[in-house]
């Protein structure tokens, strides 16, 4: 690898524009993702986040443009872009039919990997499914079948992993638990692209936050910058109420500790 | 990335022959509905067919033959929608794998799939009776076309697999393929038929491929028979594998 290569983004998009027949989602998006950071594409429901994700993933061609991930064009180098990244869809992309262990054999074997059966075993103890391992897929809730969906993405310690709305359709506990993931993966110098319609997730996960609207992203930065966009924040002193998802956390035992059955006192 | 295509290929064929294993019910139901034709057609109606041969079972059994690879690729259609449908498709997509060798898993797969449950119909037949004075080569060669059947119809199954919208879409083109051995030598001979349907039948594949490997069966002079009943295996073959193709390329790119 050459200085050059080192010091350069490890996602490069220019100009990127995607057509499909008469819809033009995407009107020529640029952005640049840093080495190790996580990177939040934040839009709603039909803005071309998806679409993105696939051209990065080599999934789909772009009509115009380019885009290069580790210096490779997703175009022209598209077996050498796939060797470095690792894609997480939108819908948990595991077999039903195999256990948890077989879905994870699976992926190392493809991978091409020494001792898939290792490999398996530790994943499914990082991510706690060491117990449900030998259980079919099919009967995993929702979010165990998410972690499931990002551990297979880990295998092989791609440098790259695209993210795309890894907590959409998932209860607040399971969402923790995928963000304690991500967390943990940029930690290791992984670089994360991840795309959400959830505000507090990119605020939560993201070093730098993009808006994609109708095709275009129409801003980029980091969460403080673009907090400055608007005027300067007022001070008023308003009652801190919990929110209903603090409630529900605090009863069912959320942020990833032991449950405990907790009553309330009515003098509480 | 194609010096991994057999290792690739051998990997995702085990894991669709795991669901084959673990989800029995894809071959019982793909068996039955020919067994309980082959019964209903041997018990019921076949007292009253006039064949021209002396047991109905061994004019029956390969018609029958046919309509269990017809029904048999429903579900290669189903298993390869499923994977496009739950994602699966798009992860080996994205991985640094030989991209082709997922849809050689499932042609694969469905050769296997197909070949148990020729097998287990045959045993069924030859419990209620067929039998065939054919040698090692006949059988080799009734096994030869039939294979070269399943894989045409396997790749005509690849298409609506990659394109349907719904599981139901995926399944639905082989109605029309069970029901062609009914327009055809399967079930009766084409010479009591009214004309146009007669000329039909004697010019589809099933009534060639049906007469070949009857002949075969019997140990009847072939004839031109068999290279009528290879020439449309091997046309079917070509056609859905250029267009399956087509729609695969389409579907990755």
């Amino acid at each position: 690898m050459t200085a050059h290569q080192v010091q350069s983004p490890a996602i490069h998009v220019q100009g990127l524009q995607k057509s499909y027949k008469e819809v033009r989602v995407l009107r020529g998006v640029d952005f640049a993702v840093a080495r190790g950071s996580i990177f939040a594409l934040l839009g709603s429901n039909g803005a071309g986040k998806t679409t993105a994700v696939k051209i990065l993933s080599t999934l789909l061609k772009a009509d115009g443009g380019t885009a290069s991930v580790l210096g490779f064009d997703v175009a022209t180098q598209a077996a050498d872009v796939r060797e470095s990244i690792s894609l997480t869809g939108q819908f948990a992309a595991v077999d039903e039919i195999l256990s948890g262990r077989e879905n994870l054999v699976l992926v190392a074997r493809l991978r091409h990997l020494k001792d898939p059966g290792g490999i398996a075993d530790d994943l499914l103890e990082r991510f706690s499914l060491t117990d449900a391992g030998t259980r079919k897929v099919a009967t995993y809730s929702g979010g165990m079948r998410r972690r499931l969906d990002i551990a297979m993405s880990l295998i092989g310690d791609p440098p790259v992993i695209f993210l795309d709305e890894p907590t959409t359709g998932l209860d607040p506990q399971a969402r923790i638990e995928v963000w304690q993931a991500v967390k943990q993966l940029a930690a290791q110098g992984t670089t994360v692209l991840l795309t959400t319609q959830y505000l507090d997730e990119a605020e939560q996960l993201a070093d730098r936050i993009a808006i994609l609207h109708e095709g275009r992203i129409i801003v980029n930065g980091t969460l403080a910058e673009l907090k400055q966009l608007l005027p300067p924040a007022k001070v008023e002193y308003i009652k801190k109420q919990p929110t209903l998802e603090d409630v529900f956390l605090t009863l069912v035992g959320g942020n990833g500790k032991d449950g405990h059955d907790r009553t309330i006192g009515t003098d509480a | 990335m194609t010096k991994h295509f057999f290792g690739d290929t051998a990997t995702l064929l085990g894991r669709s022959l795991r669901h084959i294993t673990r989800s029995a019910d894809t071959i019982i139901t793909t068996t039955i509905t020919p067994i309980a034709m082959m019964l209903m057609f041997v018990y019921v109606f076949g007292g009253a067919i006039n064949t021209g041969s002396d047991s109905y079972v061994n004019y029956l059994l390969p018609g029958i033959l046919l309509i269990t690879i017809a029904s048999g690729i429903a579900y290669t259609a189903l298993r390869l929608y499923m994977d496009m449908k739950s994602g699966i498709f798009e992860r080996f997509q994205s991985m640094p794998i030989a991209r082709s060798s997922l849809l050689w898993a499932h042609v694969l797969t469905s050769l296997v799939a197909n070949l148990i449950s020729l097998v287990v119909v045959t045993l069924i037949a030859l419990l209620i009776g067929f039998r065939s004075p054919a040698g090692l080569p006949a059988w080799l060669a009734v096994a030869g076309i039939l294979i070269l059947f399943t894989l045409a119809l396997t790749w005509l199954a690849v298409i609506p697999g990659l394109s349907a919208k719904s599981a139901d879409g995926a399944g639905a083109f082989s109605y029309p393929l069970i029901f062609l051995p009914f327009l055809s030598s399967a079930f009766v001979p084409t010479d009591t038929m009214p004309g146009p349907v007669r000329a039909f039948a004697d010019h589809q594949p099933v009534t060639a491929i049906v007469n070949a490997i009857r002949d075969l069966f019997t140990q009847q002079p072939v004839g031109t028979d068999i290279w009528i009943a290879l020439a449309w295996c091997v046309g079917i073959l070509v056609i859905a594998w250029i267009f399956a193709m087509h729609t695969y390329r389409r579907t990755i790119s």
